[in-house]
C-alpha cells in the first residue's frame, strides 16, 4: 500500500544523486512538513466538520455553511502538495535510470568485443556493471538540465500552493466565528469553527516550512547556475592556454 | 513517516555522539516520545468532546475551549521532540562531508580499493576539530528549543496544574458559563512527568556539554606537556598530507578545505579542540 513512507524511499534513491542543498531539503520536508502532518496536524484537523457548530437547529444549515466556508481542507491540500512538490524529484531518477540502461547496454557491447579479443572474466564484467549501479552521476550535460528543471517544477508546486491556500482562507489565519446565510438556513447564522487557534498556529507553522522549502530550491538553482558558469569559464580559459 | 521512522532516521547519528548523548536520546524515546505516543494521547483524546460547558447556547463549547486551549499540550509536546531532536542532524550531515571528502581524497590519489572506501563508509569520527564545533552548536540548539519551549508552556499554561472548572463569558455565550474539563487530574500529572523529563534532557545536555569542554581543555593541555617525537612525526606526515592534496587537487577542492600546519611551539600556546 502506498503511503509516505513508501514515497520517502523512492525519494531517498534519487537523493543519492542531488547536491547537499537537495539533502537538506528532502530532510526538511520529510522532518518538518510530512512528519508534523501526521502526527500532529491531522488530529488538530480531526473533528473540523464534526465539530462545526451553527447557532440553528435547522437540518442541513451546518453541511452547507461548512461546505462554502470550508471547500478544500487544510490537510488534503496539504497533503496534495507535498506530493506535487515530491514528485519531480522522480524526474531525477527516470534520468539516472535511463543513463544506466544506456551505459549498460554500451558497456554489454564493448566487453563482448573486448572477451572476444582477449581474455576478460565474467567476474570482472559483473565488477565494472555493479560499480555502474553504484556510481553517482556528476550534475553536467543533460542531467544538468532535467535537474534544474525538477527545481524550477518544484518551485512552481510550491509557490502555487501556497497562493491557492492564501486565496481559499484569505490570509492564514482561522477565523473563530463565520455568519452565514446559504439556503436551507433560515436567515444569517453565526457558526463556529472548532480549534481556530491551534489551527492558525499549524497554518503558519506549515506556511514557513513551505517558504523555507523554496528558499532552499531558489538557492540551489542558483548553486547550479553559478557552478555550471564556471565551468565553463574553467574549460574555456584551459582551451585557451592550450 | 511516523515516529518509529523518525526514530531510524535520529539514531544513526548514535555512532558519532559521546556517551552522555546517548543516554539523552534514549531518555528522549524511552521517557519522552514513547510516553507521548502509549500514553499521553489517550489522555488528551477527548479534550474537546469531553470539554463541557453549563449552556445549550451552540458555539459556546467551541469558543470557550479555544480560549482557554489554544494549542493543545499534545502538539506543543510533539513539536518540542521534533525541533529537540533536529539539531543532531547537523551532525550527521558533517559527518557525511567529511566522509565525502575523504574518500574524494582516496579516489584521486590512485589508493581507492573498495575495502578503503568501505573502511571510512563505516569509519567513526573522533569529535575533534569542526566536527567539535557542529556538535557543540548542535546541543546549544537542543538547549535553546528545549527551554523555549518550556518557557511557551509556561506562558500559554501558567502553572503546571491543570485545573477542573474554567469560567467563560466569550461570544456568543449568554453570560459567564462554567466549563468543565476532562480528567484535569490525570493531565496534570502528565503534564508534571512531561515537563520533568524535560527538566533533565536540559540537565543531560548541560552536563555534555561540560564534558565536551573538559575534554578539548584536557587534551590541548595533555599536547602542550607532551612534545614527543610522535607528535613531530604525526605532524610531518600531515605536512605530507597536505603536499599530496595540494599535487592531487584542483583549483576548486583547494578552496574547500586546508589542513592546518602548527609548529610545535605554537601548540603550547593555545588550548583549542584542534
Amino acid at each position: 500500500m502506498m503511503s509516505w513512507p513508501a514515497l520517502y524511499t523512492q525519494l531517498v534513491g534519487a537523493n543519492r544523486h542531488s547536491t547537499s542543498l537537495g539533502k537538506i531539503w528532502l530532510s526538511v520536508l520529510f522532518i518538518f512538513r510530512v512528519m508534523v502532518l501526521m502526527v500532529a496536524a491531522e488530529s488538530v484537523w480531526g473533528d473540523e466538520q464534526a465539530d462545526f457548530t451553527c447557532n440553528t437547529l435547522q437540518p442541513g444549515c451546518e453541511n452547507v455553511c461548512y461546505d462554502q466556508f470550508f471547500p478544500v481542507s487544510h490537510i488534503r491540500l496539504w497533503c496534495l502538495q507535498l506530493l506535487f512538490v515530491s514528485t519531480p524529484t522522480l524526474l531525477i531518477a527516470m534520468h539516472v535510470a535511463y543513463r544506466n540502461h544506456r551505459d549498460k547496454k554500451r558497456l554489454l557491447q564493448a566487453s563482448r568485443r573486448a572477451a572476444f579479443l582477449s581474455s576478460k572474466s565474467q567476474l570482472e564484467q559483473e565488477e565494472e556493471l555493479e560499480s555502474l549501479k553504484k556510481r553517482k552521476l556528476p550534475i553536467a550535460g543533460s542531467f544538468w538540465w532535467t535537474y534544474a528543471f525538477s527545481i524550477l517544477c518544484r518551485l512552481l508546486f510550491e509557490g502555487g500552493f501556497m497562493y491557492v491556500l492564501y486565496v481559499l482562507y484569505d490570509g492564514f489565519r482561522m477565523p473563530r466565528l463565520v455568519r452565514c446565510d446559504q439556503w436551507p438556513c433560515p436567515n444569517l447564522v453565526d457558526c463556529f469553527v472548532s480549534r481556530p487557534t491551534e489551527k492558525t498556529v499549524f497554518t503558519v507553522f506549515m506556511a514557513t516550512a513551505s517558504s523555507l522549502c523554496m528558499v532552499l530550491n531558489m538557492a540551489e538553482l542558483t548553486y547550479l547556475i553559478a557552478k555550471s558558469i564556471q565551468n565553463t569559464l574553467w574549460r574555456e580559459s584551459t582551451e585557451i592556454e592550450q | 513517516m511516523n515516529w518509529g521512522s523518525f526514530y531510524a532516521v535520529i539514531s544513526g547519528v548514535n555512532r558519532h555522539s559521546t556517551g552522555i548523548g546517548r543516554i539523552w536520546l534514549s531518555v528522549i524515546f524511552i521517557f519522552r516520545i514513547l510516553v507521548l505516543v502509549v500514553a499521553a494521547e489517550s489522555v488528551w483524546g477527548d479534550e474537546k468532546s469531553g470539554f463541557i460547558c453549563n449552556t445549550q447556547q451552540p458555539g459556546c463549547n467551541s469558543v470557550c475551549y479555544d480560549q482557554f486551549f489554544p494549542i493543545s499540550h499534545i502538539r506543543l509536546w510533539a513539536l518540542q521532540l521534533i525541533l529537540v531532536s533536529t539539531p543532531a542532524l547537523l551532525v550527521a550531515m558533517h559527518v557525511a562531508h567529511q566522509r565525502h571528502i575523504s574518500k574524494k581524497i582516496l579516489r584521486r590519489s590512485g589508493r581507492g580499493s573498495p575495502r578503503e572506501i568501505e573502511h571510512i563508509k563505516n569509519q567513526k569520527f573522533q569529535i575533534t576539530g569542526a566536527l567539535w564545533w557542529t556538535y557543540m552548536i548542535s546541543i546549544i540548539f537542543r538547549i535553546l528549543f528545549e527551554v523555549a519551549f518550556l518557557y511557551i508552556f509556561y506562558m500559554i499554561y501558567p502553572g503546571f496544574k491543570m485545573v477542573r472548572l474554567v469560567k467563560c463569558d466569550s461570544y456568543p455565550c449568554p453570560n459567564t458559563v462554567d466549563c468543565f474539563v476532562s480528567r484535569p487530574t490525570e493531565k496534570t500529572i502528565f503534564t508534571v512527568f512531561m515537563l520533568a523529563v524535560s527538566g533533565v534532557c536540559v540537565l543531560l545536555n548541560l552536563a555534555e556539554v561540560l564534558y565536551l569542554m573538559g575534554r578539548a581543555c584536557k587534551r590541548c593541555f595533555c599536547r602542550s606537556e607532551d612534545e614527543s617525537k610522535a607528535d613531530w612525526i604525526s605532524q610531518r606526515l600531515s605536512s605530507y598530507k597536505q603536499n599530496e592534496i595540494n599535487l592531487l587537487t584542483d583549483q576548486s577542492l583547494k578552496s574547500k578545505f586546508t589542513v592546518t600546519k602548527k609548529s610545535p611551539t605554537e601548540k603550547g600556546e593555545r588550548c583549542s579542540a584542534f
